[in-house]
């Protein structure tokens, strides 16, 4: 590989420069909303509204989030979206490695049947109306259930899961511990969960992001407002503007009232969004083996 | 225990009538634990994915919460007719198909450019540094996304205090429907491009570094490297993406466009998803709203099926 840098020529440099340039605009494109959105929750709501903040916070108030944290509405989200991802994604992992693992056995009579039969939701579905009825039948409207079970299991990770088990767990493994007289389950459950923590963790990270960042199904299934995930109530303080009325009822003019509004989006943008920046950094390579091993077989 | 004793006892009466089962059963039998795995998942696959399926018939009936689905009144085609004849049937076709055809023309090509970009980056740890920054944005919820597009393009956000600045008149980007597509496309790409690259780099990353060393040694150039080794390598998985997003065309999802929508921009926001959701589930047409996602759904389903052929044909590579 030396071989490359020795031959450089000058025309190769100059792609070289135009490459880089053109790479590191790109980072600034998507680094500096998000960069825009800290810096504006900590400022002056009178200064962002005069255009003066574009670099770094001025004037640095905590307002906005004094005015989030008082508001009940927020905390009731994060308290129902932690119970959906947490019992969302442990059902959701239960079932894909269960069926991800007897789908990956050659000597499953019906895989084939079965794995068509899953596909092929992901190309023809009965649409939004004929599965809402379903849940309304089952009685899950209105309930924890309506965002937990009518997406207990994902396809797409089922095929993940799948190709990771069909290439780690070799067939002499199993041949071996069938001789020893070991169970199917005793063999999932002791040799092949075991070897698949890289997998497995794919999984959790995925699923929990999944819930974490859901709207849909509690748009359609939930209207009790005690029930709504954070994802529904930063929609009613960001787009509807609804929620933040509430948090500003003491600010006078109208006009200073829009921009404690504006103040308290910007913070909620944040708090929205913190756990999964947080944690971000330290699982992106997680998420990054998901998305390979999904797509060898695709 | 029990496990232990249904095994031998299965062991052995496999053993003593083999000649007259067959080989099938005897597997079947073995594995009846894998059988018990997939119970749930199948369940699941059944009453939330092939009971609607079945349930869709009521597109052709004319149905109420009080009736069941069989014994609701059968009419034919008639919310078919009632939709092809409406006064918006051709906007939505033509929102839900514009939008998506462009959002297939500006994300397809991208992130394989980025990802090739990527590529011929040498500093190892300043790639790094841009993969994380490109791929983090992914993860931001779409009602965030859209809550940050409201913020940036509203009356006083940033963008159009930098309009004032320059002396230029106040844009309604949010109100105005000419702005819709701008803003759900660029969104779009800010927030995908560098996830959708990661699928590519793999692909590149499994390119057979003696290709690239005997290029170099018959004096092609960077960039005709690119042209000649790397395209070639990532042909047959942008292929297979493609057949899926062309085949997908239809689906455009309802998620960001509900959200970016408001009542001015409505002559271009309203695709065939929101229509669906507003129809069905706040008017409670729901044989109505059925019928239109039928509708979708099918030509959808023939789109992949055609696309998949000529895929197949011109290039060797398909879905199935």
């Amino acid at each position: 590989m030396n071989l490359s840098k020795i031959n450089r020529t000058k025309e190769d440099k100059i792609f070289d420069v135009i490459n880089i340039t053109l790479l590191t605009l790109m980072l600034l494109a998507i680094l500096y909303p998000l960069y825009f959105i800290v810096i504006a929750s900590i400022s002056n709501p009178d200064r962002i509204f005069a255009g003066d903040v574009w670099l770094y916070p001025i004037e640095v108030t905590f307002e906005g989030y004094a005015r989030i944290f008082q508001d009940g509405k927020i905390w009731i989200g994060y308290k129902n979206t932690i119970i959906y991802t947490a019992v969302g994604t442990a059902i959701n992992i239960a079932l894909t490695l269960t069926a991800a693992y007897a789908l990956s056995r050659k000597d499953f009579f019906g895989r084939n049947f079965f794995m068509f039969m899953f596909v092929f939701t992901m190309f023809f579905s009965g649409g939004l109306i004929p599965t809402y009825l379903v849940v309304q039948n089952l009685g899950m409207v209105n309930t924890m259930w309506a965002m937990i079970i009518p997406k207990a299991v994902a396809i797409w990770n089922i095929i993940v899961a799948r190709t990771f088990f069909q290439s780690t767990i070799p067939d002499e493994m199993l041949e071996a511990a069938k001789v020893d007289g070991c169970s199917n389950t005793k063999f999932f459950t002791k040799i092949v969960l075991p070897l698949s923590k890289p997998v497995i963790a794919v999984m959790v990270l995925f699923y929990a992001v999944g819930h974490w960042n859901s709207y849909f199904d509690a748009l359609v299934y939930l209207n009790d407002e005690a029930l709504y995930p954070l994802q529904l109530i930063l929609r009613n303080i960001l787009i509807q503007n609804e929620a933040a009325a509430t948090m500003v009822s003491d600010v006078e003019s109208v006009a200073a009232q829009q921009r404690v509004a504006d103040l308290i989006k910007y913070g909620v943008i944040i708090v929205g969004s913190l756990p999964l920046l947080i944690v971000y950094p330290f699982i992106q390579k997680y998420f990054v083996q998901g998305v390979m091993i999904g797509g060898i077989k695709g | 225990m029990i496990n232990k004793s249904i095994k031998s006892e299965s062991y052995m009466e496999g053993k003593n009538l083999i000649w007259k089962r067959s080989k099938r059963w005897n597997q079947i039998k073995r594995n009846w634990e894998l059988y018990l795995f997939l119970l749930p998942t199948l369940l699941y696959f059944i009453i939330f994915h092939y009971v609607p399926m079945y349930g869709v018939q009521i597109a052709f009936r004319d149905y109420s919460p009080g009736f069941g689905i069989l014994t609701s009144p059968w009419v034919g085609l008639e919310h078919f007719i009632r939709f092809f004849e409406s006064y918006q049937f051709w906007s939505l076709i033509y929102n839900t198909f514009s939008l998506s055809a462009l959002q297939l023309l500006i994300t397809f090509p991208l992130p394989i450019i980025v990802a090739i970009m990527l590529n011929q980056l040498m500093f190892k740890k300043y790639k790094k540094f841009v993969q994380t920054v490109i791929y983090a944005p992914h993860f931001i919820s779409v009602v965030v996304l859209v809550g940050m597009v409201y913020v940036f393009f509203s009356g006083n956000g940033i963008i159009n205090n930098f309009l004032n600045l320059l002396g230029m008149e106040e844009v309604r980007f949010l109100t105005e429907p000419s702005w819709f597509k701008p803003l759900y496309l660029g969104s779009s790409v800010w927030q995908e491009t560098g996830w959708a690259a990661i699928i590519y780099l793999a692909a590149l990353a499994a390119v057979n570094p003696e290709l690239h060393e005997a290029a170099i040694v018959d004096g092609a150039s960077k960039f005709q490297r690119i042209l000649h080794v790397d395209v070639p390598a990532i042909m047959p998985i942008a292929m297979i993406l493609l057949v899926l997003s062309v085949g997908n065309i239809m689906n455009i999802g309802f998620e960001k466009a509900y959200l970016l929508q408001t009542p001015l921009n409505q002559t271009s926001s309203e695709i065939i998803p929101t229509y669906v959701y507003k129809v069905g589930l706040q008017q409670a047409q729901y044989s109505f709203a059925a019928a239109i996602g039928l509708f979708n759904a099918v030509i959808n389903l023939v789109l992949l099926w055609y696309v998949n052929r000529v895929a197949k044909r011109l290039s060797g590579t398909g879905l199935w």
